[in-house]
């Protein structure tokens, strides 16, 4: 199932990762080496195997529901580039 | 040519933690912006999520009240849900998609044909985004992310409903089941219990249409108008020789119509992978069991057994199970004045309370009348001391604050004469003063009768028992 140069466009589009023509065909080829692989993968029986969600065999812990952590907004909007208000201020973006 | 309505509904319902799913950042309405959104919820470098037991709980309770254990996965996963926009830090939300924590189980509604099942397909554990102001900043954005990392229940159905009317009585029994279970405080203006109806129509018995899926709606009336203009457009549209495009769309309240937001070829590709930050969630049966046995009883259970055990019609026991607050009142009404008086204990609660706390806009919860106060209004009507026209009168007193039924009796002489011997003096006077009435009464006019009654009510300053007084003049015209 080798991808197209466009699927890989709009892979890179998804990730919003600006890539030039040569990076494109360069990335394709990459890709369907890493294609070629899971090809291959895919001919094992994995009839019996349970689908791993997580490379530890161990469950998640969980926490009380408690609040622990204070107001830091003054600390970390030091490092942000617009603040006005309290906010984060971002190019605008309406959806 | 009838066109039948296919409607699913997906319903954001946030759970009433006090801390976020995947930090210990406070999720209190109403903050100042960006003060409870902590290293976590703002995504920076480094941070790991640890999930919260108390939206785990939550969950399992929703579970547990729309089909029991045998829907809880006792194994689920979390999944990155990858899109990019301002108030999602990440670059992606934290979700459940392959395998959610609540698989199954049904919602039962009540519609004019009676009571239908409604069923889910899944419900599933993760996290809400930030929120974004558009307005006032130079032609910027402004990201407050208090919201960010609050936990939400995204709730699932089959495309069951079959019209404008279901949905609405759907997000109603959700709405009421969710607070009435506690794990979500159902503030609709807040956001806290918000809604999307996938809506497509169809020739009865063709294969499912094109479906457009109308997002966040937050009120029961802006509900049902969406999916009523949605409906009348897509036919329309269909009538005319068009077809439906698979898109999503935003209803505008003020216009009553939908708009189209994105179509399906600019719809997002979300790429879900599990999260490797976060271990799969295992649920054992004792956690289950533990959580079961604090569970209230269910809205469904309490509507079977106010009709077995008080003998209750089944509108009533809807009625009274339409919240938890609600049925509560009854319960506490009911044993203070014995089971014997369930049936008007509703009819006080469903008729003149629930008409004065309308009209002043005050929930049953904060009612100024007590649960006690009826009760022992209940009491002095099932004794005889008042009669039904003097409890209108006493339960207005309670309403204005002037304390319990007796001592409003007492204060106001409403006290009714059921002494036998009294009542027999008083229409002794009235048959004696009316003789005209008592033979045309005995002529066989029914209606001198009434006024006989009339005139002893009259005579005992309305305070005579009227049952025991329609006695007395029957047994006597009767010798």
């Amino acid at each position: 199932m080798p991808l197209s140069l466009p699927e890989v466009k709009r892979v890179a589009w998804l990730a919003r990762l600006e890539i030039t023509e040569a990076e494109a065909a360069a990335a394709q080829g990459h890709l369907n080496e890493i294609f070629k692989l899971i090809e291959q993968m895919q001919s094992v029986d994995t009839e019996r195997v349970t689908p791993m969600a997580h490379g530890q065999d161990v469950a998640q812990r969980l926490r009380e529901d408690r609040v622990t952590e204070t107001d830091q907004h003054a600390l970390y909007q030091g490092i942000a580039p617009q603040v006005e208000d309290g906010l984060y201020l971002v190019p605008k973006v309406i959806e | 040519m009838d066109w039948e309505v296919v409607i699913g509904i997906e319903t954001h319902a946030q759970l009433s933690t006090v801390s976020k799913i995947f930090s210990g950042a406070a999720t209190q309405f109403g903050a100042a912006p960006n003060v409870q959104a902590c290293a976590v919820d703002i995504a920076l470098p480094g941070v790991l999520p640890v999930l919260n037991r108390g939206a785990v709980e939550r969950a399992i309770r929703f579970g547990l009240a729309v089909g029991g254990p045998e829907v809880i996965s006792r194994r689920s996963v979390f999944a990155r849900k990858n899109y990019f926009y301002p108030d999602l830090p990440k670059g992606y939300q934290i979700s459940q998609y392959e395998l959610p924590i609540v698989t199954g189980g049904i919602v039962k509604i009540q519609t004019e044909g009676g009571e239908k099942t409604v069923r889910l397909t899944r419900a599933h554990l993760e996290e809400d985004a930030g929120k974004s102001l558009h307005e006032d900043f130079h032609g910027m954005s402004g990201i407050d992310l208090n919201r960010a990392g609050t936990p939400l229940l995204e709730i699932v159905t089959e495309p069951d409903m079959r019209g404008a009317e279901e949905a609405v009585a759907y997000a109603k029994a959700l709405h009421a089941l969710v607070r009435w279970i506690g794990i979500c405080d159902g503030n609709m203006q807040e956001g806290s219990f918000r809604c999307d109806a996938n809506v497509s129509v169809r020739r009865p018995g063709a294969p499912l249409g094109t479906r457009r899926e109308i997002k966040n709606l937050n009120s029961f009336r802006f509900l049902q108008q969406a999916i009523e203009y949605e409906v009348r457009w897509q036919i329309e549209t269909l009538q005319d020789g068009g077809s439906i495009q698979q898109a999503t769309v935003l209803f505008d309240p003020d216009k009553g119509e939908t708009r189209m937001m994105r179509t399906k070829e600019d719809a997002h590709d979300y790429r879900y992978f599990p999260d490797p930050d976060l271990l799969p969630l295992v649920i054992s049966d004792a956690t289950i069991e533990q959580i079961r046995s604090e569970l209230p009883e269910l809205p469904q259970a309490k509507r079977e057994r106010y009709q077995r055990e008080f003998g209750l019609p089944s509108a009533y026991a809807v009625s009274l199970t339409q919240s938890i607050e609600v049925a509560s009142y009854f319960e506490a009404t009911v044993a203070a004045a014995g089971s014997d008086n369930a049936k008007p204990a509703a009819n006080w609660i469903l008729g003149e309370l629930a008409g004065a706390l309308n009209s002043t806009g005050i929930d049953i919860g904060a009612s100024p009348m007590s649960s006690k106060q009826l009760a022992g209004l209940l009491l002095r009507m099932r004794d005889n001391t008042i009669s039904g026209k003097m409890a209108k009168d006493v339960f207005d007193a309670m309403w204005a604050g002037e304390g319990d039924a007796d001592s409003i009796i007492e204060r106001r002489g409403l006290r009714q004469i059921s002494d036998a011997g009294e009542l027999e003096k008083i229409v002794d006077g009235v048959l004696a003063a009316n003789q005209k009435s008592v033979e045309e009464y005995r002529a066989g006019k029914e209606k001198a009768f009434n006024a006989l009654v009339g005139q002893a009510m009259k005579a005992t300053k309305g305070k005579g028992n009227p049952a025991q007084i329609n006695e007395i003049l029957k047994k006597k015209l009767a010798g």
